[in-house]
């Protein structure tokens, strides 16, 4: 049947008015077989290989993005949790060589971030995990496209509080490693890490994967809020109907951007994270979809009922049009990437309480928000422990991207610029729960996690 | 050799010229166009053309350049696709 001209212009429009494009097409690399005892060999071995493979992946992009007329805006690589790749280094300090050879990697291949150098400690940390950990603020503070993560708690194992109480202190370390605290910004902590996400600061390649795999992560804020403005008085049923459709669109023009991109590289196609990720750029925000569905602002009563209503659309839409929805496939809510909810904590309408129970039915966390400079380890260390839980009980993934902004106070602002944004800084609930952190141990994982 | 087919959307006020200068050009390059459609969307003038340019001598960037360049001139938007993700996003 022929395209008619109405959606020939509806695809055009996307692109042309809403922002529509591809957010991140990110190559999953191997480097298991690569860790050696001798750290140098190591780093050299881990550079030469992401700068060759991440040089071709930007290339290909490049010429699938005019082949077929639709915007690629970063090109990234993940790699093997790097604490991994150091068990066998005697070396005190490989995890640092490692960070350097990665970043410079990244720099020669022209990727914008690299993924994947942290731990799994979900239940224990080998001391490899542990080295790997102390070395993040140096690591991340000394490099500008190298991201960290930690997976912290899974439904499967529980949490482990001792390492996130440990996490506190290095994140008070890193928060004062690099000016504005921005090497927070290239931190998760997670719990259930997808071991296949492309968005960053958490991409990694987990250990199910193959040698190599391309994801896609694809991103129409705008072009959603657009179809819900355009429906403002339907009933809600209504509503998740026309989102659904839409944001099956989307999600097929991602998948084909990804197969054609995996096949000319020669690797596997991964998945497609469906997630909307929004940008600082006007109209390219969670938040007003929100708005747009009825809330005066982003933390009135009824939003989270909203988000739930769009994550929901979202997933059906996106398994709809592909196989392969993987990754974190849910609604990104970053506070300092999204216009929206920048001027909804600013005006009063939304709280740290409230944005993480927004978390609850959305599958990313609290991401990118600031936090007043002097805040304690142990009170860091607590919020991420409730944002951990939420993720370990709800069987669901989620993060914790905080930066405590150094020397700044709740009220004030730091300002990271390009797609970091602008956070806020957010007031913490003043009371302790120091004792409850300083206890330390495992935190049994769900009775619902016993399932077999 | 295989087929491509990429859509032509032109996007603006409806002009004298339009169809004469963008096929002029996509002729000129070797392309040949197998569809037009036009209306006026919300205010706004929209052509679509499809164009098989298997035999393009300039290859898709050079054709979207131009193609780009002559809108510019009259003041209109051009965006170009390749058929297959206009199927995908509409088509099951």
């Amino acid at each position: 049947m022929t395209i008619s001209v109405e959606e020939a212009y509806e695809t055009a429009g996307m692109i042309l008015f809403h922002n529509f494009d591809i957010r991140a097409v990110t190559l999953g690399v191997n480097l298991k077989d690569l860790a050696h005892p001798d750290h140098l060999r190591l780093a050299e071995a881990c550079r030469r290989r992401l700068s060759d493979l991440g040089s071709r992946l930007v290339r290909e992009a490049g010429e699938v993005s005019e082949a077929l007329g639709l915007p690629i805006v970063n090109k990234r690589l993940s790699i093997t949790p790097a604490s991994w790749l150091i068990e066998p280094c005697p070396e005190e300090r490989a995890p640092l060589y490692l960070a350097q050879a990665l970043d410079q990697a990244a720099s020669e291949a022209g990727v914008d971030f690299i993924g994947g150098f942290g731990a799994l400690v979900h239940k224990a940390a080998t001391r490899a995990d542990q080295r790997l950990m102390e070395s993040l603020p140096q690591a991340l503070g000394q490099t500008s496209r190298l991201c960290g993560f930690l997976n912290l708690a899974s439904t499967a194992a529980g949490m482990n509080l001792d390492a996130i109480a440990r996490l506190g202190h290095i994140l008070k370390d890193m928060a004062a490693a690099a000016p504005l605290g921005i090497a927070c910004a290239k931190f998760v902590a997670f719990a259930n890490a997808p071991e296949d996400n492309p968005f960053m600061a958490g991409a990694f390649h987990g250990a199910g994967e193959g040698d190599c795999a391309l994801n896609v992560g694809i991103s129409g804020p705008g072009v959603v809020r657009a179809v819900v403005a355009k429906h403002p008085d339907c009933d809600l049923t209504t509503l998740s109907d026309v989102i659904r459709r839409t944001v099956f669109k989307i999600t097929r023009a991602g998948e084909m951007v990804g197969r054609e991109l995996a096949r000319r590289l020669g690797v596997s196609f991964g998945v497609v994270d469906i997630s909307l990720a929004p940008t600082t750029m006007i109209g390219d925000s969670v938040g007003r979809i929100l708005e747009a569905m009825g809330l005066e602002r982003v933390g009135a009563p009824g939003t989270t009922a909203a988000l739930a209503l769009l994550i929901d659309a979202v997933k059906r839409g996106g398994a709809m049009a592909s196989g392969h929805v993987g990754g974190l496939s849910g609604t990104f809510i970053p506070v300092s990437e999204d216009l929206a909810m920048i001027e909804a904590v600013e005006c009063g309408a939304l709280t740290l309480e409230k944005l993480e129970a927004m978390t609850a039915v959305c599958s990313v966390g609290l991401d990118m928000f600031a936090v007043p400079g002097d805040t304690p380890a142990h009170a860091l260390a607590a919020l991420i422990a409730d944002e951990l839980a939420i993720g370990m009980v709800g069987n669901k993934t989620t993060g914790v991207r905080v930066i405590p902004a150094p020397g700044l106070k709740a009220g004030q602002a730091v300002d990271f610029g390009g797609l970091l944004g602008r956070a806020p800084v957010m007031a913490l609930n003043p009371f302790s729960g120091e004792k409850f952190i300083a206890r330390g141990g495992r935190l049994p994982a769900p009775i619902g996690a016993l399932r077999n | 050799m295989e087929r491509e087919r990429v859509f032509v959307v032109v996007i603006g006020t409806d002009q004298k010229g339009i169809i004469a200068r963008v096929s002029t050009l996509l002729f000129e390059h070797g392309a040949n166009i197998e569809d037009v459609q036009q209306k006026v969307m919300d205010g706004t003038f929209v052509m679509t053309m499809l164009a098989d340019v298997s035999g393009c001598k300039v290859g898709l960037s050079g054709l979207r350049q131009g193609l780009e360049e002559v809108g510019a001139a009259m003041g209109l938007t051009v965006m170009v696709h390749n058929e297959s993700v206009v199927k995908a996003m509409h088509r099951v």
